[in-house]
């Protein structure tokens, strides 16, 4: 028996390293990759709710949330390989124009 | 979770990519032993085999360094971290007295059949199944779209054949 406490702290965490991630980081890819984070960090706990309350279909919408994850990076990543094109730059603090 | 304090650490993006890597091998071994036996295997081969890969060719193909800090990063640094923290103390404050304590998830609990899902994916919720199909198609012709050359989208398809 594990507590279920014990997932959801681990989620949080999870979550928490993401968004730190997000503010701290200022490599594209990286802050990209700590988007990741926080997604993995929610179907965790997606996974540990469902366990608990015998209810299958916690794990359908983790499935959902990871088409979704792999939409978003295929799109998100095609937008990073454009924007270094035309900037020739990975450093969000360098991209402040919508417009060049 | 080393794995993720690693993430934050290291300056390199690679270096980055590789301790996700680790994160979601864990996260499958998690799911495996919460019973998940499905979601651990789409896990690892979404999560750690297809986004990594191409986060990893994305890294190479355009060379990235390691990151320079600016001023205005410096400042988000300050008010972001202090933010998070108290963001997280507050949830697992509230966890701690709104969740009773012993209640417990057995190893291997729920049994997450393929079978089983297959029948709740198909059967109640098989609208938005087909609605994730059609946002696959148009994220992947967007990908295709934003990552071709300007020009090879304006000139259109080839006259010559």
């Amino acid at each position: 028996m594990v507590p279920l406490f014990y997932y959801l702290i681990l989620s949080g965490i999870l979550f928490a390293c993401g968004v730190l991630g997000f503010l701290i980081k200022r490599n594209i890819i990286t802050i990209f990759m700590s988007i990741e984070l926080m997604l993995n960090g929610v179907n965790l706990s997606f996974v540990a709710f469902a366990a608990h309350w015998h209810a299958l279909s916690g794990q359908v919408f983790v499935f959902f949330v990871m088409v979704v994850a792999a939409a978003e990076a295929a799109v998100g990543l095609a937008i990073i390989i454009a924007v270094y094109r035309t900037r020739e730059t990975l450093n969000v603090d360098q991209v402040n124009l919508l417009k060049l | 979770m080393a794995g993720a304090v690693n993430l934050l650490v290291q300056s390199h993006p690679i270096n980055s990519a590789l301790s996700l890597i680790v994160v979601m091998g864990a996260l499958a071994a998690e799911y495996l032993l919460l019973g998940a036996e499905f979601v651990a295997a789409v896990q690892v081969i979404v999560y750690a085999g297809a986004i990594m890969v191409l986060f990893l060719i994305t890294i190479m193909l355009l060379n990235a360094g390691k990151e320079e800090h600016t001023k205005s990063s410096r400042i988000a640094t300050l008010l972001g971290v202090p933010g998070v923290i108290i963001g997280a103390v507050l949830v697992a404050w509230t966890l701690l007295n709104r969740s009773n304590m012993q209640a417990g998830v057995p190893i291997g609990a729920l049994k997450g059949d393929p079978q089983d899902i297959a029948r709740l994916l198909f059967h109640d919720f098989l609208l938005p199944f087909e609605v994730t199909s059609v946002l696959i198609l148009i994220a992947i012709m967007g990908a295709v779209v934003l990552a071709s050359r300007p020009e090879a989208v304006a000139r259109g398809p080839r006259k010559d054949g």
